[in-house]
């Protein structure tokens, strides 16, 4: 099982390794090496047991049958559950411990959201199913759709935008959609400096031009500048808030009507909702559309990159654009579906369809599962434990490591820190890499932009005040060594399942796919790998 | 509340350590007039474990779920047997509770998986290359079309009338934003797909053609004609994969020279979930990858010469060159990559062959008997494991009457396609390796009542 490929070569049996001791499996204890599912697999074999087919195929699809089955290597179950549990044991994980990546909102992941989402009801149910047969899956809708209405005080929700760079897509679309109708050709949207990559990503995408907004020394929004900018062209303005320093905005308001007073649309980046959730409602402050992402606030699991979902919520004035498909309940109390067979009934002006289907229905039975647990007073205090725990490690850290905005008030859901300080040639990415050494994912690094070296650490309110005691001694240990010039910390990681890795390499000759056959002995050589 | 760690002596405690008096304080940015005074009215509380899933369970139990009936809906989303390793190792909190490896040094598992799942990708679509997947095959299917036009710097998109029309309207509710210029060729309900339509609909000024493969009605195109064709004039050609299982059977897309595939891996692993969350394949020619969106996970080595791997050729993505990246896709679908990876691996090339066997076989038997129901004809000429019913009537009408008689007959092409003409009483029929003898002589027996009228 997992036994080392023919020629004998592991993984972990690299040409310029230093151990000082080594083993013959490659294996070190629990540390244990997999080879890829193509160097263990063969052709003969398979997991699944398959009946032979009743039938040889039909002559109708002789022309167009392949010649030989695809050139992909099996493994039984056996095999199959150890390749892929031991690759398993080489990701960290919040299950494992503190996960405080800023803006990503590594929260715990309750496994009742996963075994609802199981049950053959939602599970095994086809989105084109008569829609008599699935009313149980359309009212789920319905009251995840209500809740986010209500929690953010906003007249709608799309529903079908399958992760947060996809809503903000659908609400910039609602904007343009808005202003077609107006008969209105604005062409702007501007974007502050510390916001997220998809907001400019996304602004363009949808056929705008950009324009930066810059941030004050205290990290907010230069509202002045924003107002400068405001003009006949702007379509609208796409604010985080809270702000990617972790910062409210406290002009919120006054920034939502000027830019309704020049004629255009206030779009709010939605990532940090779980910072306010129960506490403010978007809609109070001027909002006219915000995505919201189900896998931060309301804690579906990001499985390693996603799925995520990315419902947004809408204002009046942007609510008749949203995009089919929706629910809607009738006069006879049955829940059906809006889709291009009866838009037109009174949904003219939604703006197309961003998916095929009806979006993350998945993810909306792990968020509503999430959200009937914690009712309106847990969510709530999710906010306000948020919040506290990112204080609590600004606080407990700004001594050490110079936290830019400190000296302007609490901090939200996060804490940001900046590398300024650190002995000469240190800087944030080995703070990061150490906290590995220490068991601890890092956070998130160099990002916002607007502050050089930056570190946003957001724990969640899923960490108890021991985990986060332990993570604040641990970080207050590697600035100290990163001040007092340790140079093991250039090398860091050392305890993980690998080093640092050479990105350039990866980049310059790029190896996307193995190249090697499947069942055929041997892997490339490392020089082939490296290309050196 | 049980998810919530920290007690109320823990709460003070903090609050002294940052010298705030309440947790209010802490809000003190939040202008006072939007600041909510306790929980928002008219919500319940929090609940018990037993009570949500009291509250769940009921809702899900409204549904007729597709393992209680005899079904036979397809349409771009299959019901295939999910073996049960799969969902047990997609739970291993190690990959369900990570985030997208942006520290390689502690993601390798991720970060293999996804090298692993971006070979069976390429080696099943027949192209040199494939990403770590995008949100689903409709959104990949726009996001093609738009890396076709930056490679050949032409705006023109011809879209096969055999493209899942959802797909079609995700691409023109884009283009309509962006002012693409998209030809959208009219469904027909013909034996054979609109290949020649497409082929004339070429000219210099194509970006590309998109084709779906087997087509939404089950017919499959001649990629390799369309392919000549649209390369003699510089055009890319998109092919759209809306059931994998079925290149288990026939011939890769890539290898008949489609440039860019795109698809829906729902089929593998992942399950019906009521259309979501999917996942969105895509695979091109090395040639283009500059040009790909999404992440890539490329091979390279640590420090003390070990193979790893990590995330690269960033410089595409948002979070480095913003608003002049590829996408503005972040979160994609990991852990559906991994399920279908996972059941990849489990099946081998050798198995995917068998099971696509069967998926026809099954096919064929469904056929063949609903050929016997009179006024039922089927239209295709060729077909994998989903083909096109002809009714004597609205099939619309006909697919409620048989849920009425617990029976999931198929998707009508009219819920499909509301606005074409001529299409209503089509009937979009799949069969699959979960199909029985009983199941198809149910459905049969079934409409062979519908049709003649026989109340439920």
């Amino acid at each position: 099982m997992n036994a080392p490929n023919a020629s004998g070569w592991r993984p972990s049996m690299g040409e310029a390794g230093e151990a000082k001791f080594a083993t013959s499996s490659g294996d070190y204890g629990l540390m244990l090496e997999e080879a890829l599912s193509f160097e263990l697999g063969s052709a003969d074999k398979c997991g699944v047991d398959i009946d032979e087919p009743s039938r040889a195929p039909a002559a109708g699809l002789s022309k167009f049958l392949r010649k030989s089955a695809p050139s992909l290597p099996g493994l039984t179950e056996p095999e199959t559950v150890r390749h892929y549990t031991r690759l398993s044991r080489q990701n960290y994980a919040i299950d494992l411990g503190p996960f405080p990546l800023g803006s990503c909102t590594m929260k715990h992941n309750p496994r009742l959201n996963e075994k609802m989402a199981r049950l053959p009801g939602f599970a095994d149910v086809h989105p084109m199913q008569p829609q008599t047969t699935v009313q149980g899956a359309l009212e789920v809708i319905e009251q995840l759709a209500d809740w986010l209405i209500t929690l953010t005080g906003m007249a709608s929700v799309a529903m079908s935008p399958k992760a947060g760079a996809h809503g903000e897509l659908c609400g910039l679309l609602c904007i343009r959609a808005a202003l077609d109708a107006r008969g209105e050709t604005r062409d702007v949207v501007l974007v502050p400096e510390s916001a997220h990559g998809t907001n400019p990503a996304t602004a363009a995408f949808a056929g705008f031009k950009v324009e930066s907004i810059p941030a004050t020394p205290a990290g907010r929004v230069d509202v002045a500048a924003l107002k400068a900018k405001l003009g006949p062209n702007v379509a609208g303005v796409m604010i985080t808030n809270p702000n990617t320093c972790g910062l409210f905005e406290p002009d919120m308001r006054e920034i939502a009507d000027a830019v309704h007073a020049a004629g255009g649309y206030v779009y709010c980046d939605g990532a940090n909702f779980n910072a306010i959730v129960g506490k403010v409602r978007p809609g109070d402050l001027g909002v006219d559309a915000m995505h919201i992402n189900l896998h931060k606030t309301f804690s579906t699991p990001h499985g390693g990159g996603g799925p995520g979902a990315g419902p947004v919520v809408l204002s009046e004035a942007l609510a008749p654009f949203a995009p089919l498909p929706f629910v809607t309940r009738g006069a006879d109390g049955s829940i059906h579906l809006v889709e291009e067979e009866n838009a037109a009934e009174g949904h003219a002006q939604a703006f197309g369809r961003m998916v095929a289907f009806h979006g993350q229905m998945g993810m909306f039975t792990r968020a509503l599962t999430y959200i009937l647990s914690h009712g309106a007073d847990g969510l709530r205090t999710v906010a306000e434990d948020a919040v506290l725990n990112a204080n609590y490690v600004l606080r407990s850290c700004e001594d050490l490591l110079p936290a830019p905005f400190a000296d302007s008030g609490p901090c939200m859901h996060e804490a940001l820190f900046s590398d300024a300080g650190l002995a000469e040639g240190f800087s944030t990415l080995d703070i990061a890499k150490g906290l590995i050494d220490e068991g601890f994912h890092p956070m998130t690094v160099y990002f916002p932009l607007v502050v050089k070296g930056a570190m946003l650490v957001e724990p969640t309110e899923t960490e108890s005040k021991a985990g986060l005691d332990r993570f604040i001694a641990s970080l207050r240990s590697l600035a100290e060594r990163a001040k007092a010039g340790d140079e093991s910390l250039h090398s860091a990681p050392h305890f993980a399942p690998r080093r640092r890795l050479d990105e350039t390499l990866a980049a310059r000759k790029p190896v996307l796919v193995w190249q090697g056959e499947p069942g055929v002995p041997g892997t490339p050589s490392l020089s082939e790998i490296g290309g050196s | 509340m049980r998810y919530l760690p920290l007690t109320p002596a823990d709460r003070a405690s903090m609050l002294e350590t940052i010298g705030a008096a309440t947790v209010d304080d802490l809000f003190v940015d939040v202008p006072a007039e939007a600041r909510l005074a306790g929980p928002i009215e008219g919500l319940p509380a929090h609940a018990s474990e037993m009570a949500v899933e009291r509250h769940m369970s009921a809702l899900a139990a409204k549904n007729l779920s597709a393992g209680t009936a005899p079904f036979f809906l397809g349409a771009g989303a299959y019901r295939h047997h999910v073996p049960a390793s799969v969902d047990h190792l997609i739970q291993r909190g190690e990959f369900l509770t990570a985030y997208t490896p942006y520290q390689p040094e502690i993601a390798q598992g991720t970060l293999q998986v996804l090298f692993e799942f971006q070979t069976q990708v390429a080696r099943l679509f027949g192209t040199d290359i494939a990403n770590a997947s995008m949100y689903d095959g409709s959104t990949a299917c726009w996001e093609a079309i738009l890396m076709a036009a930056r490679i050949t710097r032409k705006g023109r998109s011809v879209l096969s009338g055999g493209l899942h029309p959802h797909y079609g309207e995700v691409v023109r509710t884009m283009a309509k934003f962006t002012r693409d210029d998209i030809v959208s060729l009219a469904p027909e309900l013909t034996a054979d797909p609109d290949d020649a339509a497409v082929i004339a609909a070429i000219d210099s000024a194509t970006s590309c053609v998109v084709v779906q493969y087997p087509d939404v009605m089950g017919r499959i195109p001649d990629l390799a004609a369309i392919s000549e064709a649209a390369h003699a004039v510089g055009a890319l050609v998109i092919a759209v994969v809306t059931e994998p299982v079925a290149l288990g059977l026939i011939e890769a897309p890539g290898t008949l020279g489609a440039d860019i595939v795109v698809g829906e891996g729902q089929s593998l692993g992942v399950g019906l979930q009521f259309g979501g969350p999917y996942l969105g394949l895509f695979g091109c020619r090395e040639k283009f990858v500059r040009q790909m969106p999404g992440r890539l996970c490329g091979q390279t080595v640590d420090a003390e010469g070990k193979r790893g791997f990590v995330l690269t050729l960033s410089t595409r993505e948002q979070h480095i060159r913003r608003e002049k990246a590829t996408s503005n896709i972040c979160t994609n679908s990991g852990l559906c990559a991994l399920a279908f990876s996972i059941h990849l691996t489990l099946l081998g090339g050798e198995g995917l062959a068998r099971l696509a066997s069967v998926n026809h076989a099954r096919a064929q038997q469904t056929f063949e008997r609903l050929a016997k129901v009179p006024g039922v004809t089927i239209l295709n000429t060729a077909y994998f494991n989903e083909a096109t019913v002809i009714l004597p009537r609205d099939a619309r009408e006909v697919v409620r009457e048989l849920a009425d008689r617990q029976v999931l007959g198929g998707v009508s092409l009219g819920r499909l396609f509301p606005v074409a003409d001529g299409l209503h009483n089509g009937l979009l029929v799949a069969a699959t390796e979960t199909t029985t003898d009983e199941d198809i002589e149910a459905f049969a027996t079934a409409l062979e009542a519908v049709l003649a009228g026989a109340s439920a």
